[in-house]
């Protein structure tokens, strides 16, 4: 199987992020690996970011990865997450400024036909209205 | 003032326990115009903190505050914990890369309140915790010497936590609200007091 950039989703609900993952692998397939974590370290809802990491890190792929987050911690925590990352990993790490059902679904789509980093981000954003 | 091992323990001790004192003070405000998890979220974060006191203060000053940092980015759990975390493992590498204290205090602080800025792409005036850190930053600046500095930093910093009342939020949770979020004051800026207070007290009491 050649690599894709995988995806990784980070939500403040558990549910929300399996049911997003769960929506992804429905219609994208299993040719892109999907990680997701949602949830503080008590099991609220919330953000996690030792739990962003090993999401990042279960899907690695050279190719890259895409993280899709919702609302504002976990925006923060995943571009945290990033930085926390060994160097050489870093750079092909990128969260999405999308919605996160929508821009999950849509990354993966592009990223199944082998599309690069940028490419899959590209297209993940532009369902973004700003 | 030098940074010691016991003065460094009373530091992290009374910032960390102060949080976690105001736990349910943070919790309502939040509620108000956030999603009322920081009294929650500063809580864990601040006792993991303090679980680990004697390790963090094992380390030399800067590696220690990087520690704090560090344990609030892993265990805090909203986004207060990146933004919390990144101010003090600002504060902690500026130290570690030789700044000096009490010479340097307002330098290194504001190496804390840039790491904020940038994290949170925001400035004062966003009714954030930015909207204490600043004006405290700028008290370093301009008195420096003062005898009674700890009192003075104290006093502006509870002045501009109610200065966030009427602001209109537009960063974070409280930015879904708009208007709605004026009339209330920031929970996260209401937190940077309480650290504030917090250190201000200690180091009174220890001079």
């Amino acid at each position: 199987m050649s690599e894709t950039v995988s995806i990784v989703i980070v939500s403040h609900s558990h549910d929300i992020a399996k049911g997003t993952a769960d929506m992804v692998r429905q219609m994208v397939g299993s040719e892109v690996r999907v990680a997701f974590c949602g949830g503080n370290p008590d099991g609220g809802l919330g953000t996690n970011l030792p739990r962003i990491i090993d999401a990042i890190d279960t899907v690695w792929s050279p190719k890259g990865v895409a993280i899709l987050v919702d609302l504002g911690g976990a925006e923060t925590n995943s571009e945290m997450a990033v930085e926390m990352l060994p160097p050489e990993r870093r750079e092909t790490v990128v969260v999405c400024n999308a919605p996160i059902v929508e821009g999950a679904v849509m990354a993966a789509t592009e990223a199944a036909g082998g599309s690069p980093l940028e490419k899959v981000r590209a297209v993940a954003e532009e369902l973004s209205a700003s | 003032m030098s940074l010691d091992t016991p003065t460094l323990r009373a530091l992290v001790a009374a910032a960390a326990e102060q949080v976690v004192a105001s736990t349910a003070e943070l919790t309502a405000l939040d509620q108000a115009i956030g999603d009322g998890d920081h009294g929650a979220n500063m809580k864990r974060g601040f006792e993991a903190v303090l679980s680990k006191l004697d390790m963090i203060v094992a380390q030399p000053p800067g590696e220690a505050i990087k520690m704090v940092g560090k344990t609030l980015v892993m265990t805090v759990g909203g986004a207060s914990g990146p933004l919390y975390g990144s101010f003090f493992m600002a504060i902690g590498d500026a130290i570690a890369r030789g700044r000096r204290l009490p010479e340097d205090l307002a330098d290194v602080f504001a190496s804390g309140v840039d790491a904020v800025s940038a994290r949170g792409r925001s400035q004062a005036g966003e009714k954030t915790m930015l909207d204490v850190l600043v004006p405290v930053l700028a008290s370093l600046r301009t008195e420096p010497g003062r005898s009674d500095l700890a009192q003075r930093i104290r006093v502006v910093a509870s002045e501009a936590v109610e200065r966030t009342a009427p602001m209109r939020a537009t960063k974070g949770r409280a930015a879904f609200l708009g208007d709605r979020s004026i009339g209330h004051i920031d929970p996260g800026a209401r937190s940077s007091c309480i650290l504030v207070h917090a250190i201000c007290n200690t180091l009174e009491a220890l001079s």
